[in-house]
């Protein structure tokens, strides 16, 4: 039998008490780093931006003048084009994902091409904003173009499309947003759909109901909170999505509701003129850009909190 | 008394079924409908441009000369060195803050609001932190006095990947099992030897997929480094060029394209079949192994 | 090996397995059934577990179609349809053919729509409170419910959801009801009440019910099939499921003509 002795660890030696002690500070650092990354930037934006609330206060939001020349600015412009850009390529994202979504869960297909569909949309999150962008200017914006040319010949009564498409615009902006979304809505309610318990899905079959029965009052509804979550995470990314939209949005201030005319968005407006702004516009730009913070971090927290509460009970 | 259990075609609920079936259908065929045709038009234009001297060289300043554009070579290196930069910064600290989570915190408020504040972290626009690193480290020159830097540029991907990092380290060490470390701990290991020899070697392999992921995320960043790393024209030649402007190939695409010459946007192509090639082909590796590895 | 019921020639034949092999991928799971369930009787599925009794309960009403690679050859008639002709729609068969299942499963909505919902997909037009009164009343779980329609069905506990489930089958009216072990997450005292609903039941239902307990089995069914499950040539360890015998509850209870089955009802089975 080996005597206490043989085990010259078992009382724990110094350094090692203070490694473990130590070990856990550190992480505990690392983690609080965290929240100091985040709440700089809240306050180094907003501490730059107080010059411009100050001088223009409230009225920066609804006015559309941006004249670096005579020092007045106004970001209306950019404000509509981020909302409308935003929320109209969720109009179409949505759809579109959660279709998909329900087309790769539900068998209709064999499990070979749901996985190869999934992947294919999973992938397409990794191709970076800027080459979209170039594919936008390039291919998307010259073949599409006739085709809202005939929108706005047809529509051009509705004040959102009486303007002659002429190239970039918030439309293409509108259409390549959905295409950088349609991945975050797609895999998060793939993933809510697939964790709905089989044995509602048997219920449902059960009493028979038809699939698309099941599928409406049974399976979307106890998916629906993932589903909400994960469309307002894609409405905040598709508010701060910069590089493919400045690239294709048109960068005007010219204000215009039609959705066929060039605009701006709060982010494309930081990335054209950032670098090159001095004096009070890169005070204004701070502006704008803490009322996109704002704006994400609302959408952010709004969308955890569904997560959190509208989860049904199974 | 006789059933009819034949599918009746007619009937309304049947004909609206195939109706949605036939909707779904056509909603999945339009949502890959884009990889395939960036990635083929990618491919088809990018590729037939690339040889070795545009993977080497240097851009020459825009001008419509086809023949003689120069390449993409410092972009190329630019772009590892700043995704290097970003991974040494937010690699250390994201998987220290995800062991935090995972191994000491009790569901307190303070980790509560860590894992609060990861995720609004993930939502925050790229271009914000661009801004931020802006008006922190360009424009204060902190660091060693330099401005626009590929210093500057790591750090701004670097908070862009942290909270990634945090995450896929805290929900990887949660799927390590509890009787793992209660062997280990039961056998009077300390909680520091436990979680360095048994329970992140346990979970190595699912974190590094998720690293590896956030870093293929990071490397395909432009807004944060377009007035923070800017661009460059040169290679790199010595250690202390990275407190000077740094290209990549996300800005030289960005830039590039919106040059008016064809010899410039064609650049712009190759770069973007580079970045898709390497980007395309880390997530398709990554999830192999991740997958072989889930399948044992 | 297998009894045909003495007196099918008597009562009609309800569900008719001919042959009936099922398999999940290349794995079968039962052999080769034959068994006339007849009309308007309770029919009790015993056997060890994993030798396919659910399996077999799932195919007469093709839950089994959920299962992406579950095959099925021979054929079941229902009233002398063939349920898997090729024309046959599953959803049809599942409205004549109603299920019950292992584990209660309660749609998340309250506990009014968990029947009227069923009720309405099979285009009731009546009268939907008396309906969902009717069908609480007997499934024997009203008292409990009456005062909380509007609460969500799992705001039930276990065995009251299990009820609140058959009442949803019943208020459907199908003419065969199958239930799955449905009282294995119940109390003696639920357990009884459902088999008092059972005994109602049957004066308008066809009842296939698998149950573990024997003395389940002979207080509620008329006619008794005992499956079981012997290993395969020449695979290793993995088995399926056959029929054994079928017959008259009382028959096989006092003179199975089987051993295994005599040693699985007294309890000296494996
Ligand atoms: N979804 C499935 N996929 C693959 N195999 C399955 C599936 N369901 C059942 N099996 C297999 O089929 C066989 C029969 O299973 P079944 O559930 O029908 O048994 P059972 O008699 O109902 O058992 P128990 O009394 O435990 O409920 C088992 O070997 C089981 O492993
Ligand atoms: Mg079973």
């Amino acid at each position: 039998m080996a005597s206490n002795k043989d085990f010259l660890l078992r009382n724990r030696t110094r350094p090692e008490k203070i490694i473990d002690k130590g070990f856990k500070s550190l992480t505990v650092f690392m983690a609080s780093m965290v929240a100091f990354v985040l709440i700089s930037i809240l306050l180094v934006v907003f501490f730059e931006s107080t010059e411009a609330m100050a001088r223009y206060g409230l009225k920066f939001l609804i006015t559309s003048d941006w004249n670096p020349v005579t020092d007045q600015y106004g970001a209306f412009t950019a404000i509509y084009g981020t909302l409308i850009t935003s929320l109209l390529s969720l109009v179409i994202a949505v759809p579109l994902g959660v279709g998909t979504a329900i087309f790769i869960t539900e068998n209709f297909i064999p499990e070979s091409i749901k996985n190869i569909i999934g992947l294919m949309v999973e992938l397409l999150a990794a191709i970076p904003s800027v080459v979209l962008g170039l594919w936008a200017v390039f291919v998307m914006e010259p073949f599409i173009r006739p085709f809202l040319s005939l929108l706005y010949k047809y529509l051009g009564w509705i004040p959102f499309l009486s303007t002659e498409p002429i190239g970039p615009g918030m439309a293409p902006a509108i259409l390549i947003l959905v295409v950088m979304i349609l991945p975050i809505i797609t895999s998060i309610s793939r993933d809510s759909l697939n964790q709905v318990p089989f044995k509602l899905r048997q219920a449902a079959y059960g009493i028979g109901a038809t699939r698309w029965t099941a599928i409406f009052n049974v399976i979307l509804p106890a998916a629906i909170s993932g589903i909400t979550g994960g469309v307002l995470l894609a409405l905040g990314r598709a508010m701060g999505e910069t590089m493919a939209v400045t690239m294709i949005i048109g960068n005007s201030n010219n204000f215009s509701w039609s959705i066929l005319s060039p605009g701006y968005t709060i982010s494309a407006m930081l990335a054209n003129q950032f670098g090159e702004a001095d004096g009070s516009q890169v005070s204004s730009l701070m502006y704008a850009a803490f009322i996109l913070m704002i704006l994400t971090l609302i959408v952010n927290i709004f969308a955890q909190w569904i997560v959190k509460s509208l989860s049904l009970k199974y | 008394m006789k059933r009819n259990l034949n599918y009746k075609p007619k009937l309304s609920r049947n004909i609206s079924n195939r109706l949605l079936t036939l909707i779904s259908g056509i909603f999945a065929s339009i949502a890959v409908l884009p990889l395939v045709l960036v990635i083929t038009y990618v491919l088809i234009k990018g590729g037939s441009l690339i040889n070795l001297d545009l993977l080497i060289l240097e851009p020459q300043p825009p001008g419509d000369d086809l023949e003689n554009a120069g390449g993409i070579g410092n972009a190329i290196v630019g772009t590892f060195i700043m995704t290097g930069i970003a991974s040494l910064i937010s690699i250390p600290i994201g998987v220290g803050g995800g062991i935090y989570l995972s191994e000491y915190s009790k569901d307190g408020t303070f980790s509560r609001f860590i894992r609060f504040g990861t995720n609004v972290l993930s939502g925050v626009p790229s271009i914000i932190s661009g801004v931020f690193v802006y008006a922190v480290i360009v424009v204060s020159k902190v660091i060693f006095g330099s401005m626009f830097s590929g210093i500057a540029g790591g750090i701004a991907l670097s908070i862009l990947m942290l909270p990634t990092v945090i995450k896929t380290t805290d929900e990887g060490l949660k799927l390590v099992p509890n009787d793992l470390r209660n062997a280990s701990l039961g056998v009077g290991a300390s909680m520091f030897t436990t979680i360095v020899y048994v329970t992140l070697p346990a979970s190595f392999r699912s974190i590094a997929t998720g690293v590896v992921l956030g870093l293929a995320r990071a490397a395909g960043e432009t807004a944060p480094l377009i007035f923070t790393a800017l661009f460059s024209f040169y290679h790199i030649t010595s250690f202390s060029d990275i407190f000077y402007e740094m290209s990549s190939l996300s800005v030289l695409i960005y830039n590039f394209a919106l040059e008016p010459y064809e010899a410039q946007n064609e650049l712009a192509w190759a770069a973007s079949f580079v970045l898709v090639i390497i980007l395309l082909g880390i997530n398709i590796i990554s999830r192999l192994i991740s997958n072989l590895a889930s399948e044992k | 090996m297998t009894r045909s019921p003495e007196n099918s020639h008597e009562c009609d034949v309800s569900v008719s397995l001919q042959n009936v092999s099922i398999s999940y991928g290349k794995i079968d799971a039962v052999r080769n059934v034959y068994c006339d369930i007849p009309k308007g009787k309770v029919t009790a599925l015993i056997g060890p577990s994993g030798c396919g009794k659910s399996t077999v309960l799932r195919a007469i009403n093709r839950m089994n179609d959920l299962i992406p690679d579950c095959s099925l050859k021979g054929r079941i008639l229902f009233e002398g349809n063939d349920l898997y002709a090729p024309e046959v729609d599953p959803v049809e068969v599942r409205r004549r053919i109603g299920m019950v299942f292992q584990q209660p499963n309660p749609f998340p909505k309250s506990i009014y729509e968990n029947i009227a919902f069923g009720a309405r997909v099979n285009g009731y037009k009546g009268d939907m409170n008396e309906l969902v009164e009717k069908s609480l009343r007997k499934a024997a779980v009203w008292e409990e419910c009456k005062d909380k329609l509007n609460q969500s069905g799992y705001s039930l506990s276990g065995g009251q959801q299990q009820r609140l489930c058959i009442a949803r089958t019943i208020a459907i009216e199908p003419d065969v009801i199958l239930m799955d072990e449905p009282c294995s997450a119940l109390d003696p005292i639920s357990t009884l009440k459902i088999e008092e609903t059972m005994h109602e039941l049957k004066k308008s239902f066809t009842i296939i019910i698998v149950t573990h307990n024997m003395q389940q089995a002979l207080r509620v069914s008329d006619m008794t099939a005992f499956y079981n499950a012997e290993a395969i040539d020449g695979t290793s360890g993995s088995k399926v499921g056959y029929l054994v015998e079928f017959g008259d509850t009382e028959l096989i209870f006092k003179s199975p003509s089987e051993k295994a089955t005599q040693d699985y009802i007294s309890g000296r089975f494996g």
